[in-house]
């Protein structure tokens, strides 16, 4: 580096600093995920299906978060938080109204232009859903630039199933094929029983023409790669959003890091190609 | 600027015209082992006393690495309440860094490019920019331990303002940038004559028939021969001594990973959000919140760590990982060291 690209940098403003939001729309969607409708209260963030922003909430933290809605959706973007950790559960208590601090977009999205054109089947397990939202979103939003689609979904048992009003919306849609699982059914429970590689038999698919979205935990993304693989999708096609310890969005604190990749900057999503190169991916 | 010579008799009235116009820090006596009076440990400190400059120093416990990359740093305040209104906190003074070897310039330009890189980071950099580099040339090495030859840190070309070479008793001053030539405008220097010339030669000639290479292969096979031990039960044997504890990270030149964390005032209406140093080497820096750890192994913490210096540094940024300065191995209470280490994996796959 030389001094002059110091003292730029030496001058540049902070990439740590969030920007305000504001809660638009609040929902408890389980018992452990709330989903938020955010807006920035200055200029509007500027994303790409498949991005992340870090959370802060004031006074405790901040938490990486998938944006789980796309941007032909409008200005205010959409996120499903799990309540697993410090920030995630102080946000159980922000309501319609509240302010959030939003740094981001970061990391790279999923690249819808390469799957123009051709087949895109989502395989989404558990909290899966969120990141795989925002692209099945951006598809169905441009319907005619992509080919067949087919959409499988899959949580432990029905009362975790995200998104459940928009779920019976696909699965209406003719124009695209949504299956839905779960694992342990309750009484009330009509629909699939298993696990959601199962729902793989029910699909037809030209795996030469199709782009596997899966995403989901690390157990399911594993059997979710074998059936794809095994019904003929490449695995530059096959393509995943990776969750990783991450502290600064910016390829600088270390924690995101796989070998010589930064999830945060080079991911979160890659293509399982990439991901088995990494060996230490899932 | 030509060459200029400071007697050694003059040194300490030039760190204290230093030390009126900035904070100036330098290597210093901390302690001396009881049972071996030559054990000596040497920090780097803020100079209160220009007697207390140690330019006979072999190398610190800690480099200086932590008065431009502090242990702990604020990054910004913001309020409690409805209006956060967060702003960054970037402070910066100027100083001088007195004395510093060039395994630890080496170091410092690795800092450099992993901070100015791709995103800038202001918290440092602006601290760096306000920083001028004195640096001490080596005549030998530290001890067993350094294999700053290897790691291609021992001749730096730039990242210093000015550049002391010791020659008995005078000091060769060589200035290396406009900010080196005000510096030295406060030092009683004369020019140097062809006698010191030579002698500076003589020294650099020492210099080289002084070290020696402890790597069985050159620094640019060092990301390939990492590469294919990728697989090696190596990592899993030293791991077995290493205890997780995250020593070689606290006194490694180049480690700059971080935890951020928020911190509230006791009346509760501020807070902040602050960095502190992290350790690949501890269980849950690869852990996410649902409690998935993905480099759960010890070995595979271990191995991150000597990829990272070897490989993934130097191909992010550019620059070394690795300056080779020991201070990881001194510090491993298993005894386990990154040259060690190299040159285990060396013709294993």
């Amino acid at each position: 580096m030389t001094q002059i690209d110091i003292e730029k940098g030496a001058a540049a403003a902070s990439p740590y600093v969030p920007k305000m939001a504001r809660i638009v729309a609040a929902e408890q969607m389980t018992e452990t995920e709330r989903f938020f409708r955010l807006e920035m209260e200055g200029e509007p963030l500027v994303y790409e299906p498949g991005q992340f922003v870090g959370v802060t909430v004031f006074g405790v933290g901040e938490a990486p978060i998938s944006i789980c809605s796309s941007p032909t959706q409008g200005d205010a973007f959409e996120l499903t938080v799990r309540n697993v950790g410090l920030v995630t559960n102080a946000l159980r208590g922000f309501e319609t109204g509240g302010r959030l601090g939003i740094r981001g977009p970061f990391g790279n999205g999923f690249d819808y232009d390469a799957m123009k054109g051709q087949d895109v089947l989502f395989v989404a397990g558990g909290l899966g859903l969120a990141p795989t939202r925002s692209l099945i979103r951006y598809v169905l939003d441009k319907r005619d630039d992509f080919g067949k689609v087919t959409i499988l979904v899959g949580a432990r048992d029905p009362n975790l199933l995200l998104f459940r009003e928009e779920l019976a919306e696909w699965v209406e849609q003719s124009d695209a094929d949504t299956l839905v699982t779960v694992d342990q059914p309750d009484k009330d429970w009509k629909g699939n029983v298993g696990v959601i590689t199962r729902l793989f038999k029910q699909v037809e698919m030209d795996a030469a023409r199709t782009y596997a979205v899966i995403v989901g935990p690390p157990v399911m993304f594993k059997f979710a790669v074998l059936e794809a693989l095994a019904r003929g999708v490449p695995e530059h096609r096959i393509i995943c959003s990776l969750e990783r310890h991450m502290k600064c969005g910016v390829g600088k604190c270390g924690h995101c890091q796989i070998r010589d990749v930064y999830v945060c900057r080079d991911g979160p999503v890659f293509t399982y190609e990439q991901v088995k190169r990494l060996r230490e991916g899932i | 600027m030509l060459p200029q010579v400071l007697k050694t008799s003059d040194l300490g009235a030039w760190v204290e015209a230093l030390m009126a116009e900035s904070r100036v820090a330098a290597p210093v006596l901390k302690e001396t082992s009881v049972s071996d009076p030559t054990d000596l440990k040497f920090g780097w400190e803020y100079v209160a006393d220009p007697a207390d400059v140690r330019l006979d120093y072999t190398v610190t416990v800690l480099g200086p690495k932590k008065f431009l990359w502090p242990p702990r740093q604020k990054l910004l305040q913001y309020h409690l309440g409805a209006r956060a209104e967060p702003e960054a906190i970037i402070d910066h003074e100027p100083h001088v860094l007195f004395g510093v070897h060039p395994c630890d310039i080496t170091a410092i330009g690795t800092l450099d490019a992993a901070f100015a890189k791709d995103v800038p980071d202001p918290h440092y950099l602006a601290r760096r920019s306000d920083t001028a580099i004195i640096g001490l040339d080596c005549g030998a090495p530290c001890d067993e331990s350094s294999f700053c030859l290897d790691m291609g840190s021992l001749y730096p070309e730039s990242g210093f303002d000015v550049m002391l070479t010791p020659l008995g008793d005078a000091y060769f001053v060589e200035v290396a940038t406009r900010r080196g030539e005000a510096l030295v405008e406060a030092a009683a220097v004369r020019p140097a004559t062809k006698q010191d010339m030579e002698a500076h030669q003589a020294f650099a000639e020492e210099k080289r028939s002084n070290f020696h290479y402890k790597l069985p292969y050159e620094l640019k096979y060092l990301p390939e021969i990492l590469d294919a031990s990728y697989d090696s039960l190596i990592w899993e044997a030293i791991a077995r001594r290493c205890f997780s504890c995250g020593s070689c990270n606290i006194v490694c030149p180049t480690c700059y990973c971080f935890d951020v964390y928020d911190e509230v005032e006791a009346d509760l209406t501020k807070g902040c959000r602050v960095r502190r140093y992290d350790s690949c080497q501890l269980d849950p820096f690869a852990e996410v919140a649902g409690g998935e750890n993905f480099r759960q192994d010890r070995s595979s913490r271990l191995r991150h760590r000597m990829f990272r210096k070897g490989k993934y540094i130097l191909e992010q940024t550019g620059r070394a990982g690795c300056v080779g300065c020991g201070r990881c191995e001194r510090a491993c209470v298993a005894g386990i060291g990154i040259k060690d280490t190299y040159v285990q994996i060396a013709g294993r796959q």
